[in-house]
């Protein structure tokens, strides 16, 4: 109905010409990434030829990627960490946020509205503003320099419960009710009904929660010393310092660090697009 | 996750009185609250005590806890002195300048895209990828484009004949312009969405009536389209405000507050004083300004609700 509407609106030769200038809008914007792509396929001594080429004259797109993953920086590992920290983070988060939902939407208890407010009031409080007691507080009881210690951080996020809880209460209490009346104790009701009601929101939240984590640059910075349990993001940083002067292993490296999460989002785009549209979240 | 729970729910239980009932259910609430309840008052409130207790202290953590001695505001009278930390709030202070920037772009954009172009969905998922994209990496990119003597943007402009392009990221005068362009490029596809989310709720009757009146494309868009997003902007303003005060990882990476201090922001002071000269009490005083100025703009945006309309 909107193309409906749009159509008699603007022409189809405006409409092109539109069209047009956006795609090479497009093409500017995403200019940064081509170069980056382009730089990691070529040796060294092209990197900088100027006019830009940007379909590599000579390849040597095997050797650079061998050295960034074969290579001392030890990229498998940095891999495998971010997986380990974001699917965790993940999962902690998605079971803690939908119980918390649950419990404040579908169970009632004296205090509940009060502790909703609790909980929204600390989403205002930036962790940022927080960093150097909860650095403190890591370094006294051992979750300093631990992986635990960064999925506990991003799994206890409230943003989840703000998100599902809009989904729980579009969910009518009937359900409940007519469960309830059969037995069900709201663990059960939890589980097998609500839990697949919301399925989608949860894909949603799930990918956008996996997303955040993955480029989390603060946290694990401030967080983890251990070069054996570096995340992507503070490998891919180390591996530019060492190698500053070699662009096009660090652009080898950049994209590295990039398509993993390119494919999730290309696979989740419309479940990333409706909860960035949904939430006005910003990651 | 469940299922221990859910076998002992199925077993037939003996008639329960309303009490009993009534209990149960109130425990059930505080169970599936619990997890949450727990981890803000560990992660967020417990810290937040701490920050304010610091704060009045001149402690260093590497002294252990028998050093920790309060000391009265003096942190806030030295950061009232700090050049540097003065600095670093006036630059925060610039950046601001991003949001509505960015906001115009991202709104020229959403009209664009949503009304007047082909493949609104592909041209969502271009102007998204910087926001998908590793910081990391973004910066390393961004450091060589604009490279003084080699980046090919510089390149670009010798060869359409500017003479001594700006220096860029390496000019104490272009590098914060050049982190604020950088911000307005990773956040457009977020407002853009953002704006798009907000214009189908605008009523199509509204704009079919301005047609039958004659109206230009103009018109609507200054009487229809800009004001039924008041709403949506306001949001986008205050998220965007909130961001850029919290900004830290981007000049961390990208220009790691130099050159010259010329890029440094209140968290990166943090950083710097609590983690690299490990004076935590100085760096909580820090982050208790950075926390009432977000108080301040939540504030801000709380007033500004009740306002407008209310955002789903």
């Amino acid at each position: 109905m909107k193309t409906q509407a749009a159509g008699r609106r603007s022409l189809p030769l405006s409409r092109l010409l539109i069209t047009l200038a956006l795609v090479l809008f497009g093409i500017v914007f995403l200019l940064p990434f081509v170069w980056m792509l382009s730089a990691s396929l070529k040796p060294e001594v092209d990197v900088f030829n100027y006019p830009v080429e940007w379909i590599p004259k000579h390849w040597q797109a095997i050797e650079n990627y061998k050295k960034v993953w074969n290579g001392k920086a030890n990229f498998p590992l940095y891999y495998w960490n971010s997986i380990k920290v974001s699917v965790l983070t993940t999962l902690l988060s998605i079971v803690v946020s939908a119980m918390a939902a649950y419990g404040f939407t579908k169970v009632r208890f004296p205090g509940r509205n009060a502790l909703f407010l609790v909980v929204l009031a600390t989403y205002m409080i930036p962790a940022e503003a927080t960093l150097v007691p909860l650095f403190v507080i890591y370094r006294s009881i051992g979750l300093y320099d631990t992986h635990t210690g960064l999925v506990l951080l991003g799994g206890f996020s409230v943003l989840g419960t703000f998100l599902l809880r809009q989904f729980f209460a579009g969910i009518s209490d009937e359900y409940i009710e007519s469960a309830q009346i059969d037995g069900a104790g709201h663990f059960a009701i939890f589980g097998r009904i609500l839990l697949p009601l919301v399925k989608p929101a949860i894909a949603t939240y799930a990918i956008l929660r996996f997303i955040w984590s993955w480029n989390d640059y603060q946290t694990p910075f401030i967080f983890l010393s251990d070069k054996a349990l570096y995340t992507i993001q503070l490998g891919m940083n180390a591996f530019a310092d060492r190698n500053g002067q070699f662009y096009s292993l660090v652009m080898a490296a950049s994209v590295s660090a990039i398509v993993p999460l390119l494919v999730v989002f290309i696979v989740g785009q419309k479940q990333v697009i409706e909860g960035i549209s949904l939430g006005g979240v910003k990651g | 996750m469940a299922t221990p729970q859910t076998g002992q729910a199925r077993t037939p239980k003996p008639p329960a009185t309303r009490s009993s009932r009534r209990l149960r259910e109130i425990a059930a609430g505080y169970v599936f609250i619990g997890p949450m309840l727990l981890g803000v008052v560990v992660f967020t409130l417990i810290p937040l005590v701490m920050l304010f207790i610091f704060s009045l202290t001149d402690w260093s953590f590497l002294t252990g806890y028998d050093k920790l001695h309060l000391s009265g505001f003096g942190n806030f009278a030295r950061l009232l002195r700090d050049p540097e930390f003065g600095e670093s709030l006036l630059h925060n202070l610039i950046m601001l300048l991003a949001v509505p920037i960015g906001m115009a772009v991202a709104l020229l954009h959403a009209v664009l895209i949503s009304e007047r172009a082909y493949g609104s969905s592909f041209f969502k998922v271009i102007f998204f990828m910087p926001q998908i994209s590793s910081i990391v990496a973004v910066a390393v990119v961004w450091q060589v484009l604009f490279h003084p003597s080699y980046g090919p943007v510089n390149g670009f402009l010798s060869a359409v004949g500017v003479h001594e392009p700006p220096k860029w990221l390496a000019d104490p005068h272009y590098a914060l312009p050049s982190v604020m362009l950088l911000m307005i490029w990773i956040d457009l596809g977020v407002s853009l969405i953002i704006y798009i989310a907000g214009m189908k709720n605008i009523p199509r009757d509204l704009y079919e009536a301005a047609d039958i009146d004659g109206a230009s494309a103009r018109v609507k868009f200054f009487r229809i389209t800009f004001p039924l997003l008041t709403p949506t902007s306001f949001f986008l303003l205050i998220t965007g405000l909130i961001a850029n005060f919290k900004s830290f990882a981007i000049i961390k990476v990208l220009t790691d507050g130099g050159p010259a201090h010329s890029t440094s922001v209140i968290v990166y002071d943090i950083y710097q004083q609590g983690f690299v000269n490990l004076k935590t009490g100085y760096a909580s005083a820090m982050s208790v300004v950075l926390f009432v100025i977000i108080l301040a703009i939540t504030f801000l945006q709380w007033a500004g609700q009740r306002k407008w309309v209310h955002q789903g």
